[in-house]
């Protein structure tokens, strides 16, 4: 029996990019919230809440970018230039609101320039990553090992709608983070937030799910073939759980169980993308073993994953221990 | 203008213009990150509080640098796949690997440790602390091994194969890794990570003393600085040296381009100065050493080295620019080689090194030629071997992704904009946090006999968390 490292590789791959949008996905919905906040003591504590750990989270996005060009380059060499412009967007956001963490505490006089950077910069990067997302899910034409759509492709009413959810979607992480990781007036905002950015995103997450099956005959046979459809039917199932966990957690004024279950409705809408595309990973043209590399490369570079990747979990998850609990907004080494 | 280009020549001039951005940063960040692990380690062995403040002076301008070599860093990830599709289709299964470990075995290491490092001090103990900064040191070098293995493989491809499709698919890692230039540009590009920051310590260090002689931090870190600068600059010139044999032996054509050679010759002179013309096929005005480029390149006072012209005109790289980028970084090499052996001069004598204002303002006005170098030296190399991506193999016009023209000016004016105005802003920060003395003990952190004595924190301090 020989192993399928294509298909390994598509669940870690999978894994990296499910793992950023999570992570990441708090730290730019915080900057999406940021300008909200009225106080700049508040805009402090968001921003302490997240420092220690976002260079950490977006290590995640280079990993599912380096490791495609690794095991998938051909699905590399198509979708990075299928999604130019929204990528290129997504990269200068980034830079913008990236390096704000270290210069807003720099100056007084030009704060209020690092602090819009920093907004500005997580909700161009987080629309950008929607419209990218759904564009991809669109389908990308591909001829010849090239891409052969038109440059303006990413744009349509689809990818707004999965730009906006995501917009929704990481604000609701942020604003659930921040439930749990401060206190006083501000955890208040933050859990009126969640109320409002909880309801929008689960409506968007509807609208998005419905409208998949929609774009291409293979997702829909996917979710409404019988008997496929009675495992795909659990992901709808999982959701509900979620949105109830969310409910109950807002209502009782839980710390942890809002944010929790928003984690958890980004990992199941993640899942049912996933049922959607597999095993294609350029839909429709190409599929995990179209795209991957040779074996060699992926058995050489798995080795490594398989040794690396839980020990980055391990110092991971050590460096959320050491800054558990509330922040203290007196902390921070600036 | 600029949308007059091809979109070749736009994706190159992109290319050139953001790796040119983010190495400034890695090649500052590598030689911090190991000073800063001595300086905790110094303080944690000889507790000598001057080691802490040092420490936590140079950690604010670490975080800076760094954070801005991250985001200028995850551009690049990306921009193989934006404006050069065809080369990571082809390369990706042998370069991709590479960069797969840099990120899982680096990257990780050193972003899961700078928030223990920067904002950790009051949680984690001394010991933990001191590993943490270990690790981003380590992660640091790790992610430099890494990245020149890929750069060197693309340099001087080895354990390949070519498959039906085209790509370069994996034989041998071992020889891939340790393809034949990668030793030598390995520790070349360490070694000139090192000067650099040696040059921005000591130029700092060189500031402080011009405005107070008697400072311990500034005293501390020049004194650090000269030594690294007078030990290190000796072998990094022998470890260029070498490096540049073994281009001649695996890539003649731009060590023709570096010597402004177009005639092959036996007993070939060392042009010092010189003006190259591509077109015209000679180096004009040139001021020459009879013999001694032989002698250097083959040992051999009649050796023959080869000249531009022995190779196809489109094969060769544009010595125009390769002979000025070279001279430009070997000219900065002896400079720090000389500040290095005045340095030592000036410790025969007791203090003179902390008085000689002379010597200070040279090192200062030296501060950045770390970075210039360094710049320079990667024209020379990334130049010197075009046209080629994977050299000798695949060309840079056919590596590039079939982007429009209009698209390519766009995005790279908005990386013009955008990178001006960020990294502008980062140096500025910078260069003011490496203006603040470094003996004032931050309150924030510290309890020490200067804070109890009512030393004035300062305005800035007051704008921190």
């Amino acid at each position: 029996m020989t192993v399928d490292l294509p298909f390994i590789w598509a669940g870690l791959i999978a894994f990296a990019v499910l793992a950023y949008v999570v992570l990441d996905g708090f730290d730019l919905g915080v900057g999406i919230l940021f300008p909200l906040a009225k106080k700049s003591h508040d805009r402090d504590v968001m921003m302490n809440s997240v420092a220690p750990v976002w260079d950490g989270n977006e290590t995640w996005l280079v990993l599912g970018g380096g490791g495609l060009l690794a095991v998938f380059p051909l699905a590399y060499a198509l979708i990075m230039p299928a999604l130019y412009a929204p990528l290129i967007a997504m990269l200068l956001a980034l830079v913008l609101r990236g390096v704000a963490f270290e210069f807003r505490w720099r100056t007084k006089r030009g704060q209020f320039l690092w602090d819009w950077a920093f907004s500005g910069g997580s909700l161009i990067a987080t629309f950008a990553q929607g419209m990218a997302l759904g564009a991809l899910v669109q389908g990308i034409p591909v001829v010849n090992r090239a891409y052969a759509g038109g440059w303006w492709d990413w744009v349509s009413p689809f990818t707004l709608l999965t730009g906006v959810a995501l917009v929704m979607g990481y604000a609701l992480l942020g604003a659930t983070w921040l439930v749990m990781k401060t206190e006083g007036e501000l955890q208040e905002t933050s859990r009126k937030q969640a109320w409002v950015t909880g309801a929008a995103t689960i409506v968007l997450i509807g609208a998005v799910s419905l409208w998949t099956p929609f774009l291409e005959p293979i997702y829909f046979a996917r979710w409404f073939a019988w008997p496929a459809m009675l495992f795909s039917a659990i992901v709808p199932l999982l959701v509900l759980v979620c949105i109830f966990g969310l409910y109950t957690g807002l209502r009782d004024r839980s710390d942890y169980r809002p944010f929790f279950s928003s984690l958890g409705l980004f990992v199941l809408c993640f899942a049912g993308l996933g049922i959607s595309f597999y095993p294609y990973i350029v839909p429709p043209a190409l599929s995990i073993w179209d795209a991957a590399a040779p074996d060699k490369s992926l058995g050489f570079l798995l080795v490594g994953a398989l040794v690396l990747v839980p020990l980055i979990l391990a110092y991971t998850a050590y460096s959320y221990w050491v800054f558990r609990g509330k922040v203290d907004p007196h902390e921070g080494y600036h | 203008m600029l949308f007059d280009l091809d979109a070749l020549t736009l994706a190159r001039m992109q290319f050139a213009f953001t790796v040119s951005f983010h190495i400034i940063f890695p090649a500052f960040s590598i030689g911090l990150a190991s000073y800063l692990a001595v300086l905790e380690g110094l303080w944690l062995w000889r507790k000598e509080q001057v080691y802490r403040d040092l420490f936590n002076f140079w950690k604010k301008i670490f975080a800076v640098a760094f954070g801005m070599g991250v985001v200028s860093g995850i551009v690049m990830a990306y921009q193989f796949g934006t404006n050069w599709s065809v080369f990571s289709d082809k390369a990706g299964p042998v370069i991709g690997p590479l960069m797969g470990y840099e990120v899982l075995s680096a990257f990780f290491l050193e972003a899961g440790f700078l928030g223990v490092m920067l904002f950790g001090e009051k949680r984690v103990g001394p010991g933990l602390h001191y590993f943490a900064t270990l690790m981003v040191a380590a992660g640091t070098l790790i992610s430099a091994t890494w990245i020149l293995s890929v750069n060197s493989w693309m340099q001087t491809p080895a354990g390949y194969s070519i498959n039906a499709a085209g790509q370069f698919v994996p034989e041998d890692w071992w020889a891939v890794i340790f393809n034949p230039s990668f030793p030598y540009r390995f520790v070349h590009m360490v070694l000139a990570a090192y000067l650099t920051t040696a040059f921005v310590v000591g130029g700092i260090g060189a500031w402080h003393l011009l405005k107070d002689t008697a400072s311990h931090g500034a005293r501390v870190m020049f004194s650090m600085a000269m030594w690294m600068a007078a030990l290190v600059a000796p072998i990094q010139i022998f470890a260029g040296d070498l490096h540049g044999l073994n281009t001649l032996e695996y890539q003649p054509a731009k060590v023709a381009a570096m010597e402004g050679h177009y005639e092959t010759q036996v007993g070939a002179p060392l042009i010092l100065i010189g003006v190259p013309d591509d077109e015209a096929e000679i180096t004009r005005y040139q001021l020459a050493i009879p013999k001694l480029g032989s002698l250097i390149l083959t040992h051999h006072a009649d050796g023959e080295v080869k000249g531009l012209k022995a190779f196809p005109k489109d094969q060769r790289p544009p010595a125009e620019i390769v002979f000025w980028s070279f001279r430009l970084m070997v000219g900065i090499g002896f400079a720090m080689l000389g500040i290095g052996l005045w340095s030592l001069l000036r410790r025969l004598k007791k203090n003179r090194l902390y008085e000689d204002r002379w010597l200070h303002w040279a090192a200062l006005f030296m501060a950045p030629s770390g970075l210039v170098a360094v710049l320079a030296g990667w024209v020379t190399t990334e130049v010197g071997r075009q046209p080629y991506t994977v050299y000798g193999l695949l060309t840079t016009a056919e590596s590039a992704s079939p982007i429009a023209a209009p698209a390519v000016a766009t995005s790279l004016v908005a990386f013009i904009i955008v990178y001006f105005f960020v990294f502008g802003a980062g140096t500025f920060y910078i260069l003011r946090l490496c203006g603040k003395s470094p003996d004032r003990v931050d309150p924030e952190t510290e309890h020490g006999p200067s804070h109890a004595a009512g030393i004035n924190p300062g305005p800035a301090l007051k704008a921190g968390g």
